[in-house]
């Protein structure tokens, strides 16, 4: 009874655990990067154990791959070599971290993973318990197998009504922001349920989980249903049975409900993630640089939807518009689909797979006083770049519409 | 005695150390350009055993050690927030840096001379002889805290000992 993560938690420890509890339990991955997995190599072997399990390491190389200097070049290196002399065999460089874990079927209801990633709390829309940790626990969990956890309470968020033409999970997900504040979810878990969770496909659902995180959020979680399974059973390497985990009589912290009926597209406003207005009042801004990609947005049914809008047309002659697929297998669907002609016939850059521009050391740094519009989590000073740069963050949608016109735009017109 | 330096709500780790400075792992390394873009005098001027004082949900956005680490790299005794971001939080323990939780924090002002006792929580300001009470650490959060971090605990413990 209770929570979707006292039930997570339940379930795995079998023993019926409350919000509040402090708990030792075993993880099923260990998630790391390119980025965190040195600091990571660092801890483990100040540690002096050996690694416990070889098989639930997981290292993804994404945030700077191919390296683009040589900083970034010799912490690959140490990542290597710990991958080749432990013999880790969970080692991809085909795209961003949290696109792979689920593709390659380490995401699967019930399970429990931490990575050394902010947005390692992706994972929670299939009904898992994922967060984001630093490297040291990282390097902790390496050599015992096993974390601590206080379970935390829960913040429900019913969503309910239907999407609007043009709008989408992440314009809801921006609402969300907006009503909770940056730190509106600190510690806590989120649950996303309502007649508009449970009509929703995954692609969309990740929004949520994903960007639990910008509310300070430990998780962001859906309940399982026929959509998870069948998603996990046809497009993932994950194999069931899988538990059917959702919340039972649960208790919650606080509760919030949004009717999105109503609700336009939303830009969330340089430099805060809550500062978030309808796109309609920002209309016309001029954009230096669109970017469409991340663990958030870059999926292949949002690079569908941004090929819709941009097909026949040509990209605003003095904005750069960059693409970059959330993994190797989205840039194979694109390329065999011919969206990747489309956006080059458009004028787009498409690149290869990662989180690119997102953490501005390549793939689209911003100069001085340049304005952004992405499909981002995270509009921070000098995320991109420059600290003397802007962020704005929209749907891939709005995105395309603004590449375009080289403004600020609404994409409904595009779709109608 | 130590100075304190005030912060305002949502500093994030980005603000704390850019991500172009995530190269090293080496604490004095990065704490040469710690706060270099909100706050430009800080990495020159700060002094071993001065305090931050920050407002609420210190520490959010990534998930970077580097932030914790950069700041323990400058000699920053410990950090007193209204609130800290989640990940920062458990990172700043594990990493060593002691942190305080005092709803009250608001209240010191920059440049305040502090004696802070991080056993009990106790934050003595000198200028008005005020003393502040900062939560409690949960004892398991002590336990780290007391090893020096989550590394030398789990050198010297089984992991299962913190429950």
């Amino acid at each position: 009874m209770g929570t979707l993560v006292e039930e997570i938690f339940s379930h795995r420890l079998e023993r019926p655990v409350a919000a509040g509890d402090i708990v030792i339990a075993e993880v099923d991955s260990i998630m790391s990067h390119d980025n965190t997995t040195p600091l990571a190599i660092e801890a483990w072997q100040k540690i002096g154990k050996p690694i416990k399990y070889r098989d639930r390491i997981v290292i993804h190389f994404d945030h700077a791959y191919p390296a683009p200097n040589i900083a970034a070049a010799i912490n690959q290196r140490r990542a290597l070599d710990f991958i080749r002399e432990q013999d880790i065999d969970n080692f991809f460089h085909r795209g961003i971290c949290h696109q792979v874990m689920i593709e390659e079927g380490f995401v699967a209801p019930g399970r429990i993973i931490i990575g050394a990633d902010s947005h390692t709390n992706t994972y929670g829309a299939f009904g898992c318990f994922a967060a984001g940790f630093g490297s040291t626990e990282i390097g902790v969990a390496w050599a015992t197998g096993k974390t601590w956890f206080r379970i935390p309470e829960t913040i429900h968020v019913r969503l309910s009504g239907s999407l609007a033409l043009g709008v989408f999970a992440k314009d809801v997900m921006l609402e969300t922001a907006r009503v909770l504040g940056m730190d509106g979810a600190t510690y806590a878990a989120v649950e996303y349920s309502g007649s508009l969770i449970e009509s929703l496909p995954m692609h969309e659902r990740i929004i949520f989980a994903n960007m639990s995180t910008e509310l300070g959020a430990k998780c962001g979680l859906i309940g399982v249903d026929d959509t998870t399974i069948e998603f996990l059973e046809s497009q993932t390497q994950a194999r069931g049975p899988f538990p059917r985990l959702r919340a039972r009589e649960p208790s919650y912290q606080q509760e919030v409900a949004i009717d999105v009926t109503e609700l336009e597209p939303q830009v969330a406003c340089h430099p805060r993630v809550d500062r978030v207005k309808p796109l309609s009042e920002l209309q016309g801004m001029a954009i230096d640089q669109v970017f469409i990609g991340t663990c958030t947005n870059a999926r292949y049914e949002d690079l569908a939807i941004a090929a819709r809008i941009l097909e026949g047309k040509k990209v605003a002659k003095h904005t750069r518009v960059i693409i970059t697929p959330a993994s190797q297998r989205v840039l194979d669907q694109i390329i065999a689909d011919g969206l990747v002609q489309v956006f080059h016939d458009a004028g787009c850059v498409v690149t290869s797979s990662g989180c690119g521009a997102c953490i501005g050391r390549h793939g689209g740094v911003l100069a001085p006083g340049e304005k952004a519009f992405t499909t981002m989590n995270r509009n921070f000073v000098g995320r991109m770049g420059s600290p003397e740069a802007e962020i704005y963050l929209g749907s891939p949608a709005a995105a395309a519409a603004t590449a375009i016109e080289g403004r600020i735009a609404d994409p409904r017109k595009y779709l109608e | 005695m130590a100075r304190a330096w005030k912060f305002e709500d949502n500093v994030n780790t980005d603000e704390i150390i850019p991500g172009r400075y995530n190269l090293t792992t080496v604490p004095h390394e990065l704490a040469e350009h710690v706060f270099c873009e909100v706050r430009s005098d800080f990495a020159g001027s700060v002094v071993a055993g001065d305090i931050i004082v920050a407002g609420k949900n210190f520490g959010c956005g990534s998930s970077r050690e580097h932030a914790p680490i950069a700041i323990k790299g400058s000699g920053v005794k410990c950090v007193i927030a209204r609130s800290f971001a989640r990940i920062f939080f458990r990172n700043a323990i594990n990493v060593g840096l002691p942190i305080l939780t005092c709803d009250e924090a608001h209240t010191i002002a920059e440049g305040s001379e502090l004696d802070v006792d991080l056993a009990t929580g106790k934050i003595h300001v000198r200028a008005n002889r005020e003393t502040l009470e900062a939560s409690p650490l949960p004892a398991f959060v002590l336990a780290i805290v007391q090893a020096g971090g989550i590394v030398p605990y789990v050198r010297e413990h089984d992991i299962e000992e913190l429950e």
